[in-house]
Formats: structure tokens, sequence, C-alpha cells
């Protein structure tokens, strides 16, 4: 079927894209460069939000034939249940293939070791980096975005990672017009970001017009919580609640999608996507601050984090 | 007045996206006006701000240092600097905003060409007592050159010369003689104060003799496109879609994002550097079939005949073929530490295609400050801007980057260890060096 192109009303030309197009192109034409000069790319699945979109472009950027890329997810061991089905849901639906890397599995092996606040983010990073070496990717996606923290603002599309997956702010590459250069050596990969350019508005605004499918968790349901370092988390057999700590039930959402132990929910009523874009709008915390416990362990950590191999 | 509610409905309805950057040195209070834009446009959310505030006072500082909103990395708060490129976002009702946050420090040249190379508007800050320096010249120049579509010299700290317009006038005028003979094809000047608030957002009451838009107001109506009915139609092919599945047996597409201009479906085209030729028979559009796409669109075409295409090709109409040339001459600036040498063995990236190159001459090294051209350089180093000659191992469609700034660029990459050598622009150096008659023939015709 052909149709005519769509002029946007209220832009200076017939010609101009509108924000959520042109930052869609812009994401399809970074997945077009790893798949036409990488041998062995991965796209980071966790079934959070920002994945979420990050797969919904990958299919429209190859569409009709399938994603040429496999998956990886970096397991917890203290996922939400719900994020875990939506996550082998959606791999069966498209067909793709699923790597899994668990931190369980490190810790059982005696190869990690659980930290005395229970936070299992930041032991993330040995076998996300173990997966990589093991797989030989040579490009791994990331839904990082550039307004997510300050540290990630300094993120290039294009992360060249040495064979410890280190990141190393000083020696980034110039990233000059649309000219990915991608070259590694052996051993090295480069980290790719295609959602760079978006905000957390851009990716619930897209959701909303693509009407993409996410995990119930995102909109206000009954849940046990109880309080901890001013964060409603979710009670669970990963360490909550402790002694002096209650729970009790009430109405919240998720904003972002992480390991139980330090994502926290927020109080809110949306229940729907429109719902759920007027409150982020309207909102005066960020979506970190909010509800990220690991980024307030310091001024620098989540720079830290991702010089030793985070994403 | 408009409700928060209007406001909201009004602020999820903004179509357009601007990139922005910015240029000035140390002092000139560049931080303090990104600071101030975001702040005063409420882009700084609560934890942000307290976090501001909180790094503020544990450093004896009584007022929140809004640069320190933009210095994102240990080591730009320990030394109070900016170190690299960093990229913010912020959004008013009527448009959103990438903004290319370039540092002034010492390494200013590459780091603006890079925060330059896809703004389509500079901010040039320059202090009102100081006036138009050679840093000022240095960004001008460096703004030409990428041929940035707009050009805001922000006249800063007007507050300490009294908000006086003769100030402000003389270095408007200066500034714009100085940047119209670089062919900047468009310079608006505003007098603001970053510190005090004066017409960054908020239209200044101190200075009443000043008619024009605030900075913001400037950004969020000034045009994101150009007429593309003119521009010469160029799509790099990125990838070639080939389901071969029992659906789509035979589908084969060519994948890539329209780098200028526009495509029709039954337009004649050729693909170069091989020459051959076929029509477009039809136009994907992310899943949906469109008769005409546009640039910056991720498209896929199809094409009549089943002919070999592959990726690093460049499909065009075939009556606006750009020459293919294994000779090219362009303006450089050399961005990373080790130096560019004559002799050197490099990769060139150019589009969707790297081929094998080796520098051949290095004519001129420019001097930013006074435009002048200093011969036979034999090297650049980092931070240099400089002519050269190259020699291709294979032969490329190359515009001139006066006429295409994405299909008129590349980049010379070190074979050895993938290293970001050089950005390079095809062509003449200055907008303001082309003449009419010869302008069809520069990019190529050697």
């Amino acid at each position: 079927m052909t149709t005519v192109a769509t002029v946007h009303e209220g832009t200076d030309s017939p010609y101009a894209l509108s924000h959520l197009d042109a930052l869609e192109s812009e994401a399809v034409h970074i997945f077009r460069e790893v798949a036409g000069e990488f041998e062995r790319p991965v796209i980071l699945f966790s079934g959070g939000k920002d994945s979420i979109v990050m797969l919904h472009l990958a299919l429209k950027a190859f569409a009709p034939a399938p994603v040429p890329f496999s998956l990886l997810h970096v397991d917890t061991g203290h996922n939400f249940p719900e994020v875990l089905e939506y996550r082998d849901r959606t791999v069966a639906r498209h067909g793709l293939r699923l790597h899994v890397a668990s931190v369980q599995e490190y810790i059982d092996a005696g190869k990690l070791r659980e930290r005395p606040d229970g936070t299992r983010n930041p032991l993330q990073t040995v076998p996300l980096t173990e997966a990589i070496q093991q797989h030989r990717f040579d490009a791994v996606f990331g839904g990082g975005r550039r307004d997510e923290e300050k540290a990630r603002a300094k993120e290039r599309v294009f992360s060249l990672r040495d064979e410890f997956s280190q990141w190393d702010p000083r020696r980034q590459r110039p990233e000059l017009w649309q000219l990915y250069n991608g070259r590694h050596a052996p051993g090295e990969h480069v980290r790719v970001f295609p959602l760079s350019n978006w905000t957390e508005l851009d990716v619930w605004q897209y959701i909303q017009r693509e009407e993409i499918e996410l995990p119930q968790i995102y909109f206000a349901h009954e849940r046990e919580v109880f309080k901890r370092s001013g964060m409603w988390l979710t009670a669970g057999e990963w360490g909550g609640p402790k002694d002096t700590e209650t729970t009790e039930k009430r109405l919240v959402r998720y904003r972002t999608v992480g390991d139980m132990s330090c994502t926290g929910a927020v109080d809110s009523d949306a229940t729907t996507l429109a719902a759920v874009i007027t409150e982020i709008a309207a909102s005066r915390l960020t979506e970190r601050g909010a509800t990220r416990a690991d980024d307030k362990l310091s001024e620098a950590a989540m720079e830290d984090r991702k010089r030793e191999g985070y994403f | 007045m408009t409700s928060p509610t209007e406001q909201l409905a009004e602020q999820l309805s903004a179509t357009t996206l601007l990139r922005f950057a910015t240029a000035g040195s140390v002092d000139d209070g560049k931080s303090t006006l990104v600071g101030r834009l975001l702040h005063d446009s409420k882009s700084v959310l609560a934890d942000q701000l307290e976090a501001v505030e909180h790094a503020s006072r544990s450093r004896g500082q009584e007022t929140p240092d809004l640069a320190l909103l933009t210095d994102g990395l240990r080591a730009e708060r320990e030394q109070g600097i900016t170190i690299d490129v960093a990229y913010r976002y912020f959004a008013t009702p009527r448009r959103r905003f990438i903004l290319a946050d370039t540092p002034g420090h010492v390494q200013y040249t590459r780091n603006m060409v890079t925060g330059a190379s896809t703004a389509e508007l500079a901010v040039v800050l320059v202090d009102a007592r100081n006036g138009v320096v050679e840093q000022t010249r240095r960004h001008a120049a460096v703004a030409a050159l990428l041929r940035v579509p707009h050009v805001v010299l922000a006249v800063n700290k007007m507050d300490l010369v009294d908000y006086a317009e003769p100030v402000f006038a003389k270095i408007a005028e200066e500034f714009t003689a100085y940047a119209a003979s670089l062919g900047v094809p468009e310079i608006t000047a505003i007098p603001i104060s970053a510190l005090a608030g004066d017409n960054v957002v908020d239209p200044s009451a101190n200075m009443d003799w000043y008619g024009g838009p605030t900075v913001l107001e400037h950004l969020e109506t000034v045009p994101v496109s150009h007429d593309l009915t003119t521009c010469h139609a160029r799509l790099p092919v990125q990838y070639v879609i080939r389901p071969q599945t029992a659906e789509h047996p035979d589908y084969r597409g060519y994948a890539g994002q329209i780098a200028a201009g526009t495509f029709r479906v039954g337009e004649s085209v050729t693909v170069l550097p091989s020459g051959r030729t076929s029509k477009v028979s039809g136009i994907d559009l992310l899943g949906r079939s469109v008769d005409v796409a546009w640039t910056p669109q991720s498209v896929t075409l199809l094409l009549e005949d089943d002919i070999d295409v592959s990726r690093g090709d460049l499909i065009v109409p075939s009556d606006d073929a750009p020459a293919t040339t294994q000779d090219v001459e362009a303006t450089v600036c050399h961005v990373a530490d080790e130096p560019l040498t004559v002799g050197q063995r490099v990769l060139l990236k150019h589009t969707t295609r790297t081929v094998k190159a080796i520098v051949k001459e290095i004519p001129s090294r420019l001097t930013l400050d006074d435009l002048s051209q200093h011969p036979e350089p034999g090297r650049l180093v980092a931070n240099d801007i400089g002519r050269v000659k190259v020699r291709t191992a294979e032969p490329l469609a190359l515009d001139s980057y006066a006429h295409s700034r994405r299909t008129g660029s590349f980049l010379l990459i070190d074979p050895a260890d993938g290293t970001t050598l050089a950005a390079g622009m095809a062509g003449d150096a200055f907008a303001a060096e082309d003449t009419p008659t010869t302008v069809d023939d520069e990019g190529w015709d050697f």
C-alpha cells in the first residue's frame, strides 16, 4: 500500500521532521551502521522500557528481515518476575536468540561475593564483561541515554572499551558528523548507544505513538512495599524488609526497571500511557534521582561503575 | 497567562528538534549561560539542583554554582574545568533542544569542531568588556569552516558595562563584518548578562534599547531545515536487506539514511562508483510504503533492476550525479595527539565507505587568529587546521562540503589502532572563497 508522505503541521517547512521522527531515524541509522561494520553485535535486553524501545527500533530498521543480532540479559537474580515473563515472551514472539549472564550463578560458584547492603547492581559488571569476552561480542548495544546522568552526558554513541571493558572518559574518540568510527583491536569492543539523544519523555512519547507493549509494573498497581533510604522497595526474598522495616500496601508504579534491591517505586495512580506521560512531564525529579539507590552511593558513582565496564 | 495544564499540553506537542553548540573561552561565562538556559527554562529538576546546592555548599560557596550542572566527570569537578564535549537536553513548549556543550580550554579547536559538526546553530560568547578578541575570531572561523547555518553572537556581561548600547553596537558591528567576510550566512547579535539573566530566557528590563529576541526565543524560532528542492539527493547504502523468507523471497532493499535532498518512486537513479543505473520502484519508510522521502529519513530503497549494490555505494539521481575521484583536496582539522604527516598511510571514511588512502601533500596550515596560510608545514598537530591532498585506493563520490555537510565530510583514521586522526571537509575552506561560476567544479575537479 502506498501512502502520501506526512506533512507535519506547525513546523517551519513541509520537510521538517517531528522530533520523534528525527530521533527514530538517527537510532535506525546507528543500528544499520553496526550491522554493516561489525561481526558479532548483541543487544543488552533487560525488559526495561529503554531496551524495549531499542528492540522495537531494531525490528523496524531491518524489516521485513529479522533483527540480525542476538540479545544478552544480565540477570541479577533479583529481577521482577513480571519482567522476566515479558522478556521470555518477547524473545519467543520475534524468534530471537537470548543469552543470559547470571549474577546468582557467579555468587553460587564463589566468583562474586554478596555486598553487605544487598545491592546487586554493581555485581552485574563481571558477568557482563565475561559474557562479552566468552561470546566474542564486538558491539554491545545499550539503552543508556545521556539525559540520565551527568557522566552519561559525556558518553559517545560509539564508545570504545578495552579488553577489560573499561571506559576512559579522557581518551574518547571525537564523534564527528554521523561518521561513527567503530574500529577496534581484537579483544576490544564498542558499546553502542542508539538512544543517546533521547530523553525519558521522548521514550514515553515514542512508546505511546508506536503502541509498544510494556511490562505491567510500569503502570500503577497495588504492591507490598517498605521504605529504605527514602525509597519504596518491593518486599521479597532478596533481602527486605529487615527487622526495623515494615511493609505496607501502596498504589505505586516503576519509572525504571532494574534490580529489586535498588529500584524504587513511585506513588502513582497512572494506569495508562497518557497518564504516565502527564506524570513524567510534570515531575520535578529525574528518573534516576527518584528511583535509583545505586546512583546515590557517591557523586561519581555512575562514572566509577562505567570505568569498570558497566554500561 | 497559560495554566500549568495548558503549558504541559504545549510542551508535549513541541515538534521540532534543534541541535546547537556553544563556544566561548574560559572566562566568558559559557557554563553560566548554559546553566542559566537550563535553569530558567525549568529544565533542571529538583534532585539535580539539590545535588548542585549540596556540592556548592561543601565547597564553601554561598550561591549554587550553575556550572556544576554541566561538569559531569570527577576530574572536571576536581579541576573546575570542562574537559570534553557533553550533550544536554531541554525542551520548551515550542521546541526540543540538543546542546553540544563544548569546552573553551586548551583543546578548543577539535572540541568545537566536534560540537559544530552536527550543529545547525552556534552561540559564540564574547565578554562585553573585552570585545572581539583572537578567540572570538577563532570561534567564528570554526563555525564558518564547519558551515554552521546560523551563528549567534552573545555579548555577555552587559551588566559590567552599564548595559550601554554603544558597547554592544560596536562589538556586534565588528563581529558581523568579520563573520560575513568568512561567508557565515546568518548572524544574530544579542546583548546578555548570563549571571543576572538579562535576555537569556527573559527579556531584560535593563536594555530598553534592544528590540530583538532573547537567546531562547531565537533558538525557538530559527528555521531548522532548508529548501530541499534545491539539494542534490544522496543515499549512502548502509546495509542490504534480504530476508530470503517464504514471505519475502525476492525482497532486496538498500537501507540508508538520506544524506541530502529527496527521492521519489519512479525516479531514475545511478549507483556510484559503479555507474549502473535503474529506477526507484519503491521506498519503505520504516515499515510503511511512501512515494517520496527526504533527508534525514532512514529508508529502504527498492530498485527495478537486480543490479549489484552493496554497503558503501552511493545512490543518486541519474541527472545529478557527482563525479568520482581518487584525489581528494580538503580542509582538515587534526584531532589526534599524534601528528599527521606527508606520506602517511591512513583510512578514509566517507559516508558508509572506508577506503585506504595516503596523505600526498599538506599544502598549507591555517592560522585561525588572522586566517593567514602557513605554506608547506610538513605536518599537522593536534588542533591544527590545514589543507591536505589525499590519494585514495578506490574512487569516491565526494561532494563539496559547501553543498552537503554529510556527503562532503570524511574522517581520516589510523589503520593500526583505529584512532580518529582528522575531520575532513572537501572543497573550499570558507564560503567566501566560493565563487558562483566555479562552485560546481570545486568539489571534485582537482
